[in-house]
């Protein structure tokens, strides 16, 4: 667990955030993340965030169903246990698809949804550390972390002079931890926020 | 938007390809006629059906394209507005290939009496008790009704699309009046379409045109598997042509988002065919009945295994494992490829459901098929540009225009 400083810079305004959003990268600052209200479309993009692997991960998921699937059916009616159903063939090739395709689908959902789980480190009792309780109403929350060579008030500056309407410093916990919401010390609503 | 190239021209290539395919088309047309249409019963029947099969596979891949428009302009779809003339102007092949297919069904019926075709043109299909409960359906005027009306009315409300698409050019429609009013009129005349298309694609119409070949056989899939069929082939055969006028410079507004949706659209319905194939298929083998598998018979194990196993190949394993990946739907050169391969699996796929009930001993398939096909590929290259070249590529005042400029997929 390592506490970081941060400069957070909030906007009000998509059409403001997209050139902010490239104006801070362009002038060589690290954008540690933009929190939004909702999903804002190629904001992936303007942000330099790779493509997301999830589909990768999907596909890798899905073979493994179909494999299992095939390889356990396969191996239960020819070697295992052979039955004679209807008088077909052990191997019985089309009666085992609908079972194959639903494990597929099977482990590819499950698989995604938890792989999903991972990247966005969500889980029951992870917690993060909250910019701004705005960010899940009406404010975009720009974060930029701040290195060695930042200067603070400067990036305040800047981030005022590219239409952010509300600009504060915060030394907070970049990773996730383990907690309570309900225990936690110091609610979000209660969180003192220096306004520059 | 005066900079933007929206006029069509026909390229002189493009002509001479036409027509070129068009003169092999009519060359192996005759030199068939004449080596097999003259021949016995049974070669007879292998040119007619090859013709037949070719038809109607062209025309329905062709009025695939309205079906297209009519379903995306009935889901309020914004996004294909800026290539949206192209499937107008594929469409318009649909009375052209609809004569033809009807003069040749009609000639099947009620010129040649071809049983060997339509068993339940023969004689002893009156007292066969199977066929003699088909005959309300499977008769040589209801036929004729059924076909003249299902093809007249795909070419008179696919018409009407097309006119209320050209009020688009007219900047009468600017604002949100007409909009909404050209929007309501475009949904109703779609509405009409699809229903009627519901009621013969859908439905009834590959019933009495192809399943009925084998008059004993029934699946209730036949329908929707068509369909899936030409409607898979028709949004390749759109893909095609996208890519074609986008490397002619045409179509600025249409880029890789537009491509990556069409994309999507032949990856799901290969999907979908298989869907339909495997659900035919599957229950057909468990319940192994004999009047149900004898289709299957000559196709799985007879002398049609090699067609009928190279149709899943190209028709899903292609699609499935190339057009999975996002990157995959949005190069054009990989697009084209899978477009050609699934317009050729389906085409394929369309011979073996005719031809594998018409010659049973042995595959046809050889340069009478691929001659007539060059016909209606190249009537559809000669057509299709000349529609183009009528009309502004962009519908310019189109309530959606924006939408569809700024897509995003």
């Amino acid at each position: 667990m390592a506490k970081k400083k941060f400069v957070v810079g909030c906007f009000d305004d998509e059409a403001v955030l997209f050139p902010a959003v490239k104006k801070v990268r362009t002038a060589g600052y690290k954008i540690h993340d933009v929190y939004t209200p909702f999903p804002v479309h190629g904001l992936d993009h303007a942000m330099g965030l790779r493509e997301t692997s999830l589909h990768t991960a999907g596909f890798i998921y899905g073979i493994t169903g179909t494999t299992t699937a095939l390889s356990c059916i396969s191996w239960i009616f020819t070697k295992d246990w052979p039955l004679n159903i209807g008088g077909k063939p052990h191997f019985a090739l089309p009666a085992w698809i609908p079972i194959t395709f639903e494990l597929t689908v099977l482990f590819a959902a499950v698989g995604m949804v938890l792989t999903f789980c991972y990247l966005c480190q969500l889980a029951p009792f992870v917690k993060k550390h909250h910019f701004h309780a705005r960010a899940t109403d009406d404010l975009f929350v720009m974060v930029i972390e701040c290195t060695a060579k930042t200067n603070e008030a400067d990036l305040q500056g800047f981030l005022n002079s590219i239409g952010a309407k509300e600009v504060n410093v915060q030394e907070a916990e970049a990773d996730w931890w383990f907690g309570r919401y309900d225990q936690e010390q110091q609610l979000i609503r209660d969180t003192k926020v220096e306004v520059a | 938007m005066a900079s933007i190239r929206e006029q069509f021209e026909i390229p002189g290539k493009m002509k001479t390809w036409a027509l070129g395919l068009i003169a092999v088309g009519v060359l192996a047309m005759i030199i068939g006629l004449v080596t097999k249409g003259m021949g016995d019963e049974h070669e007879k029947t292998v040119f007619i059906g090859t013709l037949m099969y070719n038809s109607l596979f062209f025309m329905l891949i062709c009025n695939a394209s309205m079906f297209f428009i009519c379903a995306t302009t009935l889901a309020m779809g914004g996004w294909q507005v800026v290539f949206r003339r192209i499937p107008e102007a594929i469409s318009t092949l649909v009375p052209i290939f609809g004569g033809i297919a009807w003069v040749v069904l009609m000639y099947i019926v009620f010129i040649d009496h071809n049983h060997h075709i339509y068993h339940w043109l023969s004689e002893e299909a009156k007292t066969d008790h199977i066929l003699s409960g088909k005959l309300g359906f499977l008769n040589p005027v209801f036929f004729l009704i059924w076909t003249t009306l299902a093809i007249g009315l795909w070419i008179i409300l696919g018409a009407k699309m097309r006119k209320l698409s050209s009020e688009a050019d007219e900047a009468a429609l600017r604002g949100e009046e007409p909009g909404k009013s050209f929007v309501w009129r475009n949904t109703v005349s779609a509405s009409l379409f699809i229903v009627w298309f519901a009621l013969t694609v859908g439905s009834t119409v590959p019933w009495l045109w192809m399943m009925s070949i084998d008059a004993h056989w029934y699946s209730t899939m036949y329908s929707w598997y068509t369909f899936a069929s030409s409607f898979v082939a028709g949004m390749s055969l759109i893909a095609l042509f996208v890519i074609y006028l986008k490397n002619k410079g045409y179509l600025e507004y249409t880029n890789q988002e537009h491509l990556h949706d069409i994309g999507k659209f032949m990856f799901a319905f290969s999907i979908f065919w298989t869907y339909l194939w495997f659900s035919q298929y599957m229950l057909i083998w468990y319940a192994n009945i004999p009047e149900e598998t004898i289709y299957f018979k000559t196709r799985v194990q007879g002398p049609y295994k090699g067609l009928f196993f190279l149709n899943l190949i190209i028709n899903f394993v292609c699609p499935i494992l190339i057009l999975m990946k996002r990157s995959a739907k949005r190069n054009y050169t990989l697009m084209t490829f899978m477009a050609v391969l699934i317009i050729f699996g389906h085409w394929i796929d369309f011979h073996q459901m005719v031809m594998g009930s018409l010659s049973k001993e042995h595959v046809t398939l050889g340069w009478l098929d691929f001659g007539i096909a060059a016909f209606f590929i190249g009537m559809i290259i000669l057509f299709t540009g000349r529609a183009l070249a009528k009309k502004p590529l962009v519908p310019k005042y189109h309530p959606f225009l924006k939408e569809s400029v700024i897509h995003h997929t």
